[in-house]
């Protein structure tokens, strides 16, 4: 098949702007002039933007992380290769036990919190029949506040003193007040609840389109075998749900594996690295680090970070196309 | 037509897609685009049923806890939604100390209207609100100009490469972010050819946001639902190709290029960490940036009228294409990823 852009317009071809790229494919009668007349020079025109923005800053990023996550570089000297010796002193750090078990248990606290709750929400807001458009608008305020105004506010909201907002509303049913993000035990939860009031409204949007296009033939069919409100729920509305539940499960495990805004604002990684996550690490290596850049380690250390979460979404299209073809 | 061998590795990303969408039974992830009424459905129309039957409604416990659900929603969203905005409105215009000692009195010391204006002249957020609106706007112009223009060249044009492209372009959509930040960094610091550092100039934030595969796709699969003859009858009638672009498929692709832009100017206006890294002269410097580091020299009332009037815009923008916002939203879950 001949290329499908023969534009009726077509120049009469001046042989003096036959282009670098049409000699590179000498043979099969594919002439400069041919390939100009089929519209070659349109295609690389409006192909040019998108080439010169992924080739700078995407595809070429991505092949260096690769290399310079086996050399020394501090961009005074010359790059210098060194082997493995960045993953090893990535691997012997002991930040990076501490901060893998903090993300872990951010993603975590993040999955009980906040993967039940917006799908909770959402089932309760796709039965009421008023107030629909409402809900939906309030649930998804606090996804428009931009996050770090978010951050900074509830930073205000966490004060620690008796007169704090949350710990005034403690007060209220007599629970005594929270140190919140002054201590290592409670910081975590913290920052987690934030994180959670800040996502769920996208999350409840997800679902509610998803619950709109469930059959409604299921519903009248599982009436007729009998199935109550709660039966029904759990034999139709969850299974109907799956693939969206699931795809919604490895996206929070991927952002919650990168999460950095949260630690970075609130607490710095404090109290006592009790919030510091791999992310901040990395940028800690990069940027905070008081002998220079050590771009060698945080390449290696977010290249190791890539390739885990590279085996969760190819885990993640494996599942979803087991279960699409039974 | 593309070529056989390259089709089902293409088609990967989207087969996943389509297959999530098949397990939800629902349409696919652009379906919306083409059929606005199913979109609309998704977020302020009832479907034929949900959970509960006409039988079950009329029955009197049923009612009973609808009404309790209500109630519980209609608490829950207002103080969770809206209250935070409220106390930050509030406090906005209220002196540090009632802040600090009583957080829900309103105005036991009466109102201070002086903490927007020392916020907005001393803190300068005039300054760093221009830079984020201008920080936002050339992230959305190079976002849809990028995606335009590839997503035409790649589903219109179709030259022989084009699969190719396509996939190199889908690749970079499995590529978490974390792994670009340093050497991402360092093409800003030296970028090729060119022997001028990006640092403090807003090529740096634009340029790697127009770099986003996830919009060439949107846009890529909403023209290859548009109808090829009317691109044919253009041809005939002699339109160039520039010609096809720009009168008769961007006239017709609105709803996508509506998405696109509030894809691009959300993000824009919430990034955060890159913004941080290549902008580091304060002038330049969106409100995201500079509402961190102001933080600890400015006055908590001033600081919090600060934070409000950083809130106002998003939630005002939100609030008058609620819909647009909505659908987005609902999009961006079944495509990412």
């Amino acid at each position: 098949m001949t290329l499908t852009a023969k534009p009726a317009a077509a120049r009469p071809a001046p042989d003096a702007e036959a282009p670098p790229a049409a000699s590179a494919r000498p043979n099969r009668r594919r002439t400069p002039k041919t390939w100009i007349r089929g519209g070659g020079l349109w295609n690389l025109a409006f192909l040019t933007p998108m080439l010169i923005v992924f080739g700078v800053f995407s595809w070429s990023p991505i092949v260096q992380s690769v290399v310079m996550s086996f050399q020394r570089t501090n961009l005074v000297s010359t790059p210098e290769w060194v082997g493995i010796d960045n993953f090893v002193n990535v691997l012997s750090d002991p930040n990076l036990g501490v901060a893998i078990a903090n993300t872990l248990y951010f993603a975590v606290l993040a999955l009980i919190l906040g993967f039940p709750l917006p799908l909770i929400l959402a089932v309760m807001m796709s039965e009421v029949r008023r107030g629909k458009g409402l809900y939906s608008a309030l649930a998804y305020l606090p996804v428009v506040i931009p996050p770090v105004v978010a951050v900074l506010l509830w930073k205000v909201f966490y004060n620690a003193s008796p007169d704090g907002v949350f710990n005034t509303i403690l007060g209220w049913f007599g629970i005594p007040p929270q140190p919140w993000l002054q201590s290592a035990a409670t910081a975590m939860p913290s920052l987690v609840i934030e994180a959670t009031w800040a996502a769920a409204g996208g999350s409840i949007i997800i679902y509610l389109a998803a619950l709109i296009s469930v059959p409604p033939e299921l519903y009248d069919a599982a009436e007729v075998d009998g199935a109550g409100i709660w039966r029904k729920l759990w034999h139709v509305t969850l299974p109907q749900l799956r693939g969206v539940l699931f795809i919604m499960l490895i996206l929070q495990v991927i952002a919650t594996s990168q999460v950095f805004l949260e630690p970075f604002l609130f607490t710095g990684g404090g109290p006592n690295n009790a919030t510091l996550t791999i992310l901040l690490l990395i940028y800690r290596y990069a940027f905070q680090n008081s002998l220079g850049g050590d771009y060698g380690e945080a390449t290696a250390l977010s290249l190791m970070l890539a390739i885990f979460l590279g085996l969760l979404s190819w885990l993640y299209f494996k599942l979803t196309e087991r279960w699409s073809t039974n | 037509m593309t070529s056989a061998p390259v089709q089902p590795l293409l088609e990967r990303p989207d087969g996943a897609e389509a297959d999530a969408a098949d397990d939800a039974g629902r349409p696919g992830p652009t379906a919306w685009l083409r059929r606005r009424r199913v979109a609309k459905g998704a977020s302020d129309e009832f479907g034929d049923r949900g959970v509960l039957s006409a039988f079950d409604r009329r029955r009197g416990s049923v009612r009973g806890s609808l009404s309790l659900v209500h109630t519980f929603l209609f608490i829950g969203l207002v103080v969770a939604g809206l209250g935070p905005l409220l106390w930050l409105a509030k406090a906005a215009v209220t002196p540090t100390q009632d802040t600090l000692s009583q957080p829900f009195a309103l105005w036991p010391n009466g109102i201070d209207w002086a903490n927007l204006e020392t916020a907005w002249n001393d803190i300068h957020i005039d300054q760093y609100f221009l830079n984020t609106i201008w920080v936002a706007a050339g992230s959305w112009f190079f976002q849809l100009l990028i995606a335009t223009t590839a997503g035409y060249a790649l589903s219109v044009l179709r030259p022989k490469y084009a699969p190719i492209l396509n996939a190199l372009v889908l690749a970079t959509l499995f590529i978490p972010a974390v792994v670009l930040l340093v050497p991402l960094y360092l093409t800003v610091l030296h970028p090729p050819l060119i022997d001028v550092s990006l640092l403090n100039t807003y090529w740096a934030v634009w340029l790697p946001a127009a770099a986003n595969a996830f919009n060439i796709l949107l846009v890529k699969r909403f023209f290859d639902s548009l109808p090829r003859e009317v691109f044919e009858a253009a041809k005939t009638d002699g339109a160039g190709p520039f010609r096809v672009f720009w009168s008769i498929v961007l006239p017709m692709s609105k709803p996508v290029l509506g998405v696109v832009s509030v894809f691009a100017v959300i993000s824009a206006w919430k990034d955060f960490l890159w913004p941080l890294l290549v902008l580091p002269d304060p002038a330049v410097q969106p409100l995201s940036v500079r509402l961190p580091a102001v933080q600890s020299q400015t006055e908590l009332d001033v600081f919090l009228a600060a934070l409000a009037i950083s809130t106002l815009i998003p939630v005002l923008l939100f609030l008058m294409f609620q819909r647009l916002f909505l659908r987005s939203a609902g999009l961006g879950g079944a495509v990412k990823g």
